[in-house]
């Protein structure tokens, strides 16, 4: 099984988010991560979905999307095509003799920190899955007391929008 | 995050499509002063709703209050609410029309849920409104509350929760339109009490965008010049035809292709009437109590011409080897049929109807045709060499087959023919004879026991010359009998034929067939071994029907002939049959068409010749067939 990233334009109600769920899980579609949020349009807002699923269930999803009265448009971008970002905030335990050693390994990452007490630090990266996992995983052995991801945001290089194009159909 | 410009909403003047379908009266469009629940009465008169089946409670109280004065919509009273579902859907599948519903909230909206699963199964177009408590106690587990829209989400088509008064006449007529366009289905509008209950205005017809609603009707022509060329192509086609026909009123543009191509044909069982049984290239119903020449023409297609249908485990029986020599054609108006059960080599995506004039006149041309003579005889001879039948019982009690087999008979195809769910049900898709669409009702998708009686009585209330014949079991009567009381009061002549076997007969039948005759939990006490718990006939006159009772062939023809001859009420007639009949032919479940069986322990006998040709016994078949 492969995993996809689809973006999938709804109209900005209630409910929508309730639906969409329920048709991964109903259909038995694994969902990965699921980030939503409005766009640049006020009555438009935006998921995007990291979904587990081999090609022809994938289209079946797609269409089953599709048939949701609420949704605009579903997209799959192409991995090579997209911009992708994750947030992370992690706390990581501090002693006096780690302190340094976390704060230089967040500043590679171009991480940020955003919160010290006497113990721990917080730290808050953004990028792609593999560099948040490469950072997650050099913080491990300083101890992780808290961890909090989002769900992925992707959206196609270039200039062309996809909900310029779901407007324009209407 | 901050937005520059906000973005221009879409202009009011969308798509033609997109407006409600009936035509307003010009007064209709002034500005009416009204409280939300005369809104909702007038947008359903305005709809063209005329009659609504429900039952009112709380919640949707107000509603009922203009209800009453309404010239327009009739209300007819059930006596639960899953019986009013169940009568908008035979009311929308005689007609075509979109049947209403309505019921209060809680338990009355929850006990519509088996009728709208039901409708969204079979794309039947109903629209249900039930009362919801108010905004401000939405959440708090109040009285009758249950959240029906998060229920009802996946088994409609659309659903709504109405907490605006000025909603209501756009939601009603969106409601209307999407149950009623593309894919038919039922659309469930949820409105709180201080909704209705609130002061607003009402204007007629309302604007709306449905911006993710698009429905695609029109075939694309590539797609119906590639499918021309496999029709061609093919030596051995067959026409694999839907219920989707029927939904897309598409018979007399189906029956234009059939005679022009002269392509053997089998009608599913949510399609049965689209083209007349007795046409001689019909080769009956498929799949898993389909007739022999059905299953086996499939079988050996060497093309489908899958119009409005969808590939039904009933149809295919094992995917891996349903038709494995076949290229298909899959038309459909809901695109994501096609290719979910099996990989159409010509994707079709438009309204039957549509789909069927046009590739009626990309076939008209000359040399537009193969020769397909060689399996016209081939079809014929399965046909004559397996006919559809059944034998005369042993027990001295009458055989099912026959007594539906004579109801047909003595009734005609101009009566409207409404089953339950069971043996009952597969013996009237068989041995009644359709030759009109929508003169067959049945809960094909879902298999609900229960639909006959209310959905007769919505067939009925939708025509009211017709003889509606409610062909239920002894079972499946027992779940929705009580609407006989709104038939009588409400002057719904229905006829109900109780196939009584006093049992739950289907699952008797793989008890008989799978489980070593342990008959576990499926006797009913309704007729034999000297109890009739209850007794039907006069169960039918406590509520005012006629009952009437026939054990006896030699009585059969006079008790349906008496039957007939009541019109001014209701009719009962319990027909006590023989309980070890059985519904043949049967492909058992999870193995291949290929197994169908005649009769029990009986298969057909194909010469070696045709089954090396077909791949039927090839053993490594699976791997040669493009499906999932």
């Amino acid at each position: 099984m492969n995993t996809h990233v689809l973006s999938v334009l709804v109209e900005n109600k209630p409910g929508v988010l309730a639906r969409i769920a329920a048709l991964f899980s109903r259909r038995g579609f694994n969902i990965h991560s699921l980030a939503v949020g409005p766009t640049e349009h006020d009555e438009i807002s935006r998921m995007t979905v990291l979904v587990d699923a081999d090609e022809l269930p994938l289209e079946q999803v797609t269409k089953q999307l599709n048939k949701l009265i609420e949704v605009l448009k579903v997209v799959e971008l192409e991995p090579e095509q997209t911009v992708e970002r994750r947030i992370i905030l992690v706390k990581v335990r501090t002693e006096p003799s780690t302190r340094s050693h976390i704060l230089e390994t967040a500043e590679l990452f171009r991480a940020r920190v955003v919160d010290v007490a006497a113990d721990s630090v917080t730290i808050e990266a953004t990028g792609r899955l593999d560099k948040l996992e490469a950072l997650l995983a050099l913080l491990q052995p300083y101890g992780v007391k808290e961890l909090v991801q989002s769900g992925l945001v992707a959206i196609g290089r270039g200039p062309r929008s996809i909900t310029d194009r779901a407007l324009k159909t209407h | 995050m901050t937005s520059t410009t906000p973005a221009p909403r879409p202009a009011p003047p969308a798509r033609p499509a997109a407006r409600p379908t009936p035509t307003p009266a010009p007064a209709a469009s002034r500005v009416e002063h009204v409280t939300g629940a005369q809104s909702l009465i007038r947008a359903l008169e305005e709809v063209g709703a005329e009659v609504v089946f429900g039952m009112p409670g709380g919640a949707i109280l107000p509603a009922y209050d203009p209800l009453m004065d309404s010239t327009r919509v009739r209300h007819v009273l059930v006596r639960h609410e899953q019986g009013a579902g169940h009568a908008a859907e035979g009311y929308a599948a005689a007609t075509g029309k979109v049947g209403v519903c309505m019921a209060t909230s809680g338990p009355g909206a929850t006990n519509l849920v088996t009728a709208l699963a039901d409708a969204n199964m079979d794309s039947v177009p109903i629209v249900a409104i039930t009362g919801q408590v108010g905004s401000a106690a939405i959440g708090t587990d109040a009285f009758q509350e249950a959240d029906i829209r998060g229920i009802t989400m996946p088994i409609t088509k659309h659903n709504y929760l109405v907490t605006d008064p000025a909603d209501i006449p756009r939601v009603v007529a969106e409601a209307f339109h999407i149950a009623s366009t593309g894919r038919p289905g039922p659309v469930l509008v949820d409105v709180t009490k201080d909704t209705l209950q609130a002061q607003t205005t009402f204007s007629w017809p309302p604007t709306f965008e449905l911006p993710g609603y698009r429905p695609v009707t029109k075939p694309h022509g590539k797609q119906i010049r590639e499918a021309a060329r496999l029709i061609r192509e093919a030596r051995r086609p067959v026409f694999y035809l839907g219920g989707g026909l029927i939904r897309a009123d598409a018979s007399e543009e189906l029956r234009e292709l059939v005679e022009l191509t002269q392509i053997p044909l089998v009608t599913t069982l949510m399609a049965r009437g689209v083209v007349p049984d007795s046409h001689p290239l019909h080769l009956g119903m498929p799949g898993m109590h389909g007739s022999v020449a059905a299953v086996t023409g499939l079988q050996k297609a060497d093309l489908l011409i899958a119009l409005g249908t969808r590939f039904d485990d009933r149809v295919t029986g094992k995917l891996a080897t349903f038709a494995p020599l076949a290229k298909v054609i899959h038309a459909d108006v809901d695109p994501a049929e096609i290719g979910k059960n099996r990989i159409a080599d010509v994707p079709m995506v438009g309204d039957a109807r549509e789909v069927c004039a046009e590739l009626l006149k990309a076939l008209s041309g000359e040399d537009a045709l193969g020769d397909y003579a060689a399996w016209r005889a081939e079809v014929a001879d399965y046909k004559r060499r397996y006919p559809l039948g059944h034998t005369a019982p042993e027990s001295g009690l009458m055989s099912p087959q026959h007594v539906i087999e004579r109801i047909g008979a003595l009734s005609g195809p101009e009566a409207t023919y409404v089953a339950g769910v069971g043996q009952h049900q597969m013996w009237a898709a068989q041995f009644i004879e359709y030759s009109r669409p929508n003169s067959w009702l049945n809960s094909g998708g879902l298999g609900t026991m229960g639909y006959c009686v209310p959905a007769a009585m919505g067939a009925k209330v939708a025509e009211p010359e017709r003889v509606v014949w409610g062909i239920d079991g002894d079972g499946c009567f027992q779940m929705t009998n009580q609407e006989l009381a709104t038939c009588v009061i409400n002057k719904i002549p229905i006829k109900i034929a109780v196939i009584n076997n006093s049992s739950l007969g289907m699952v008797r039948q793989w008890q008989t067939l799978f489980y070593n005759e342990r008959y576990s939990n499926t006797d009913l006490h309704t007729a034999h071994g000297g109890s009739r718990v209850p007794d039907f006939v006069k169960l039918a006159e406590a509520y005012g029907c006629a009952g009437l009772r026939c054990e006896r062939e030699e009585d059969l023809d006079a008790t349906i002939q008496a039957a007939l001859e009541i019109d001014e009420r209701p009719v009962v007639v319990d027909f006590v049959v023989c309980r070890d009949a059985m519904v043949w032919p049967m492909v058992p479940a999870g193995v291949s068409n290929d197994e169908i069986l005649y009769a029990r322990d009986l298969s057909p006998v194909w010469d070696r010749e045709e089954d090396d040709m077909t791949g039927g016994n090839v053993p490594d078949q699976e791997e040669q067939v493009p499906a999932r």
